[in-house]
């Protein structure tokens, strides 16, 4: 057991290290005098002297790295050109509404999902089961910006429930705050039930072929304890594992609902630095972005044996 | 002792596939959906109604009607015209990215799950690395250092996916080489090249198919995504993602100009997954036993 | 006196596939009394699986009961009330599946499980429960129950797998328990292991046991009556002495017929030379791999010598985890040992110069579901060897397949076909062929009858034993089927992890075996044979 926590740990820092060195890598392969685009172009001729020594240009690349790396993990990520705002505060305090929205909704669609999933599969091939998985299917066709537009417009605009623009946050005043964030949770929540709820009903269906559940039943236990005790553990596993994706996927492709929902979160974070250019800003997103996803699957992996105790190296 | 379906033990084989004559419902559906569009895009090269890039001012944010069936927007042109060309665009872009994706994807996962050892496990340090970046973010940073245009979308998009083609065909490789006919295959005398394109990659297909079509899908839906956030390819192109984004102006007046876009990629990337689903299950019972 | 009332009596019984499917059993009855074993024999597509479901009421989704019925302990038990049935199974009727792989889940504790059904049909309390649990599996023979009890199902073997799960069935003690095919994916001294505990349990508690099975000696050995089926008739039942010792109906002869038995082997050709030597071979499993490279590697073979002569079939034979199949796949070329030398013809083929020579070693693989490529054409198949012999025309390689087809007695038109339109005994000609097409001096046969039903095994025999004929090629035969093993070899080698423990010729190991490990395999085998008045007799045991 020990031993499969310090594997699995061990496999995550040489990737780590190979994500800082991608993005370190993507940064200064933009045209430009890296100096320069760290400072903007309004930057006067000794700012940017100064910044030029302190990222190291005269010395060779690698020495570049080991500085930039150094400084990142001291907590220096650097300054936004275009609010001057320190890059890590920045990233921290949208990090947390993007986060809040995403783990509530993938919570919801999972809550949601999985018992659809299972009685799908229970009943497979009747008029329930086909209408879940059309339903299932529809909604994972629907873009996620999309809903979201369609959702604000019904619910923002022609009935006046919601606000449609803004934001408030949690600490100052939470019931306004609520429902600021009401309509973005639905919306995602709604597009990854069709997903879990596919992948549940799949893996729910290969295990109730397989003879440990005839077995359950020989010993003359319910359909409904059968399904409950027996197949869903060994079920949910491959969704435990779909949601570590989507999770990982969210962390980019949330940019759409926030700009939708006019949410201060990462992505609109990344989408503003890259037109305005805001390259401190969005060198800290990404490595910020990739390092989360890394810990989310390390997190997925470590508690899958809770599901498949199979899986013990 | 029958090895056979375990599902129904005792059961001769029953001939397979016998009484179904007619494909399933949603690769009749998906898959006619995705040829209408297909024909559709295509027509849109050689006509559309109206044209799309022509202003007409005189002509604005007039709802469908029997002269613009699909309305106009801000500028005039007709919104059906323009779904057109956006479907030629959008479907080229996915089409060309996934190409990408596959074959530069194949040939990697092939190399790491034949080779194995050292090659393979830097190579996978290095897929994994990159599988970190959520498609749209590679796709984001790739585009921050190539300029947006056409084929820069098209390279990150390329890029973005191929971890996910390289790790899905090293897992079928890896499988397929435990299998006894590969071992026959060195027994006979093949060399492991040959055992390797003979044997292997046929019977890696079906599931690089299957993945092939997901991502046929997932290459849409970030083409749009991109559009939507004004990082596709830049106007006066007409994209079923920047169409949406425009629309948000004028969605208390014109709420058709948001709706018709999402209709017109829903219906494709529904199209794309029912025909997926076909396809994976048409494909699946060959492989097991 | 008054003849006690059947434990179990099914009555005109048919099932069909769906609504208006073909008929899976027809008209089928037969009874059992209190504490009887019957079994039920047939071969594949008999029904008699359905037949046994059908009682307890498992029967899989698209089968159902159309007519008949089945009265337990004077009632007549109804699928279609759910609740009813859920009483039965499990409290009064209990049952064991085949494969002890996949027959406990994976993500439940051994004691989880076990304790399941208990928790179900009776009052007791958790601690109770615990209690017989463990002394339940102590019984079995397992040292550490409490351990046991919060393990894993993949912790254990398929051997221990089955025993534990005969254990759980019988805790509740049923009054009757149906046995499908308990033992057939286990080797035959594991068999023997779970058999005669079975047996053991059941007499405690007096539980009668309906043992399903193909394997015609198991059953003369341990049943009291049999039921033989075919097609989803019954074709003749009665008790044991009456049916397999002296069969009458025509079906019963065919499939008694094809048990194999020693006789006239094929002649061996005078050689002055050995065809192929293993001098002090050794063979390591690299061990589990891990972040920081791979642990200690595990031996598998240790320095193990035999040979064999042009022409000759040495049998290998031994239970699972004894090398033999490592040892087979050494000599071809799939395996490198880490010690000693494989000469063949005097020639050192582990060398890489020498592959020439290697090629003439072939070999025929254990499973003909992923022995062939699913997407070759059963031509493609046979032909791709030929790619090796330059000194071919391509009409001289086309007439050799043609001459393979024939050979191994496949119609023409299987040329175009695909291994999935094949049954189980086409494909395993097709892997014959393949193996044969070259003419090669040794053929080494890995378990390739095991996969098959009984008179398909025959004919695959019988195949095997003209071919050898024909083209004199010499054969290490691994198998754990010993019945089939007296039948062709020349010399039998017996193995016992990793080691040779005993080499000589067929007769003399089979009459008087010296190792205590070869009595034992033998022991466990004990077949039906055939005595010169045409009657059958189980064979006497050597020990």
């Amino acid at each position: 057991m020990f031993r499969f926590i310090s594997h699995r740990l061990g496999m995550a820092v040489p990737t780590l290290l190979l994500i800082s060195v991608i993005v370190f890598a993507l940064i200064r392969l933009i045209p430009g005098d890296p100096a320069l685009l760290m400072l903007g172009d309004m930057a006067d001729p000794q700012s940017l002297a100064d910044m030029r020594s302190s990222l190291g240009l005269d010395h060779s690349v690698v020495t570049q790295y080991l500085i930039w790396i150094k400084s990142v993990l001291s907590g220096d990520l650097g300054v936004s050109i275009s609010s001057r705002q320190p890059v890590l505060d920045l990233l921290v305090e949208r990090f947390s509404v993007s986060a809040t929205v995403v783990l509530v909704a993938v919570l919801l669609a999972t809550l949601l999902a999985v018992p659809v999933g299972l009685l799908a599969a229970w009943k497979q091939n009747s008029a329930m089961d086909l209408g879940l998985v059309g339903t299932a299917t529809l909604l994972l066709s629907v873009p996620s910006f999309w809903l979201g537009l369609l959702l604000l417009y019904v619910f923002g605009i022609q009935l006046g429930w919601l606000p449609v623009i803004g934001y408030v946050g949690f600490g100052s005043d939470p019931m306004k705050a609520l429902t600021y964030v009401v309509l973005p949770i639905v919306t995602l929540t709604l597009v990854e039930f069709g997903a879990i709820a596919r992948m549940a009903r799949a893996s729910t269906i290969e295990v109730l072929r397989l003879e440990y559940i005839a077995h359950a039943r020989a010993k003359g236990l319910s359909e409904g304890a059968v399904l409950w005790k027996h197949a869903l553990r060994n079920a949910f596993a491959p969704t435990w594992t779909l949601i570590g994706l989507i999770l990982g996927n969210l962390l980019g492709g949330i940019a759409v609902l926030e700009t939708v929902f006019t949410l201060p979160g990462i992505g609109r974070l990344m989408v503003d630095a890259i037109f305005s250019r805001d390259y401190p800003v969005l060198q800290g997103c990404l490595l910020l972005i990739t390092c989360i996803y890394v810990l989310v699957n390390l997190l997925v992996d470590l508690l899958y044996p809770l599901f498949d105790p199979r899986v013990k190296l | 002792m029958n090895l056979k379906t375990p599902a129904l033990p005792g059961v001769a084989a029953i001939p397979p596939r016998r009484r179904r004559r007619y494909p399933p419902l949603n690769a009749l559906i998906g898959g006619g959906l995705l040829a209408a569009l297909v024909l559709l895009a295509l027509l849109g090269v050689v006509w559309t109604p109206y044209d799309p890039l022509k202003l007409d001012l005189l002509s604005r944010l007039h709802a469908p009607n029997a002269v613009h069936w699909l309305g106009t927007d801000e500028f005039g042109r007709d919104v059906f015209s323009r779904l057109i060309i956006g479907a030629r665009t959008s479907l080229w872009i996915s089409l060309l990215s996934v190409s990408v994706a596959v074959v530069c994807g194949t040939l990697i996962g092939m190399l790491a799950g034949y080779l194995r050892g050292w090659t393979d496990r830097i190579l996978m340090m290095l897929n994994d690395a990159l599988l970190a970046f959520p498609g749209i973010l590679m796709a984001l940073g790739i585009m921050a250092i190539v300029g947006a245009s056409q084929y820069g979308i098209v390279l990150a998009l390329g890029i973005a996916y191929t971890p996910s083609v390289v790790r899905v065909v090293r897992g079928s490789v890896l499988s397929l080489r435990e299998l006894e006919f590969i071992e026959a295959s060195r027994v006979i005398g093949n060399s492991e090249l040959y055992t390797m394109f003979r044997h292997i990659t046929p019977n890696c297909l079906a599931p690089l198919c299957v993945l092939a079509t997901s991502m046929f899908g997932w290459a849409l839906l970030s083409e749009s995504a991109l559009s939507f956030l004004g990082l596709g390819v830049p106007p006066p192109a007409a994209t079923w993602g920047s169409m949406l984004s425009a629309s948000r102006t004028y969605i208390s007046n014109a709420p058709w100009l948001g709706i018709f876009p999402g209709i017109f990629i829903s219906l494709t990337l529904l199209a794309i997954n029912l025909f997926g689903d076909a396809l994976r299950d048409r494909l699946d019972p060959r492989m097991r036993k | 006196m008054s003849v006690p009332a059947p434990l179990l009596a099914v009555e005109n019984l048919q099932i069909r596939v769906g609504v208006d499917g073909p008929l899976a059993v027809d008209d089928f009855s037969f009874t059992m009394a209190p504490g009887e074993i019957v079994a039920l024999v047939g071969e594949s597509g008999s029904g008699k699986t359905m037949a046994a479901r059908a009682a307890i009421g498992l029967l899989p989704a698209p089968m159902q009961v159309c007519g008949g019925r089945i009265i337990f302990q004077g009632q007549a038990l109804d699928s279609s009330n759910a609740k009813a049935m859920r009483e039965v199974r499990g409290a009064r009727i209990g049952m064991v599946f085949q494969e002890p792989m996949v027959s406990l889940n994976p993500a439940l504790t051994i004691g989880r499980q076990m304790s399941e059904a208990l928790k179900l049909h009776t009052t007791l309390d958790a601690a109770t429960i615990r209690e017989r649990c463990i002394a339940m599996l102590q019984r079995i023979g397992i040292k550490d129950a409490e351990k046991c009890l919060a393990s894993y199902p993949h912790q254990f073997s398929g051997g221990m797998r089955q025993r534990i799960m005969l254990a759980s069935v019988m805790l509740l003690r049923p009054a009757l328990l149906i046995a499908d095919e308990p033992t057939t994916a286990l080797d035959c001294l594991a068999q023997l292991d779970v058999i005669e505990l079975m047996l053991e349990l059941t007499r405690e508690q007096g539980t009668a046991i309906l043992f399903i099975s193909h394997d015609l000696s198991l059953v003369a050995r341990y049943a009291h009556k049999v039921v033989v089926m075919r097609s989803g008739k019954a074709v003749e039942q009665g008790r044991i002495e009456d049916i397999l010792f002296a069969p009458k109906a025509e079906y019963t002869r065919q499939l008694l017929e094809a048990l194999p038995r020693r006789g006239e082997l094929v002649p061996v050709p005078a050689a002055d030379s050995a065809l192929l030597q293993v001098r002090d071979v050794c063979i390591e499993h690299p061990g589990p791999r891990s972040f920081w490279g791979r642990s200690v590697p595990k031996r598998v073979v240790h320095s193990v010598s035999l040979s064999i002569a042009p022409g000759e079939t040495l049998a290998l034979v031994g239970g699972s985890g004894s090398g033999k199949t490592t040892l087979g796949r050494a000599v071809v070329g799939l395996v490198n040992p880490c010690a000693g030398a494989i000469l063949f013809q005097g020639v050192d083929i582990l060398k890489a110069a020498n592959r020439a020579h290697r090629l003439q070693c072939q070999m025929i693989f254990q499973d003909p579901y992923s022995s062939l490529d699913p997407r070759m054409t059963v031509g493609q198949i046979l032909a791709e060897p030929l790619r090796h012999e330059p000194a071919l025309t391509a009409a001289q390689k086309r007439q050799r397949v043609t001459d393979t087809l024939v050979d191994v007695g496949l119609p023409e038109q299987f040329r175009e076909r695909f291994a999935h339109q094949l049954s189980g005994g086409q494909r395993q000609r097709v892997a014959i062929g393949r193996a044969l097409v070259r003419r090669p001096k040794l053929v080494i046969a890995d378990e390739p009858i095991s996969a098959l039903d009984m008179t398909i095994q025959k004919q695959i025999l019988e195949l095997f034993e003209r071919l050898q004929r024909q083209y004199g090629f010499a054969c290490l035969f691994i198998s754990h089927d010993l019945s089939a093993v007296e039948r062709i070899a020349h010399r039998v080698a017996v193995m016992n992890q990793g080691e040779v423990v005993e080499m000589g010729a067929r007769d003399a190991i089979f009459d008087a075996p010296q190792h205590p490990y070869t009595r034992r395999l033998l022991a466990a085998a004990s077949p039906l044979e055939k005595r010169a008045d045409g009657s059958y007799r189980l064979r006497a045991s050597v020990i």
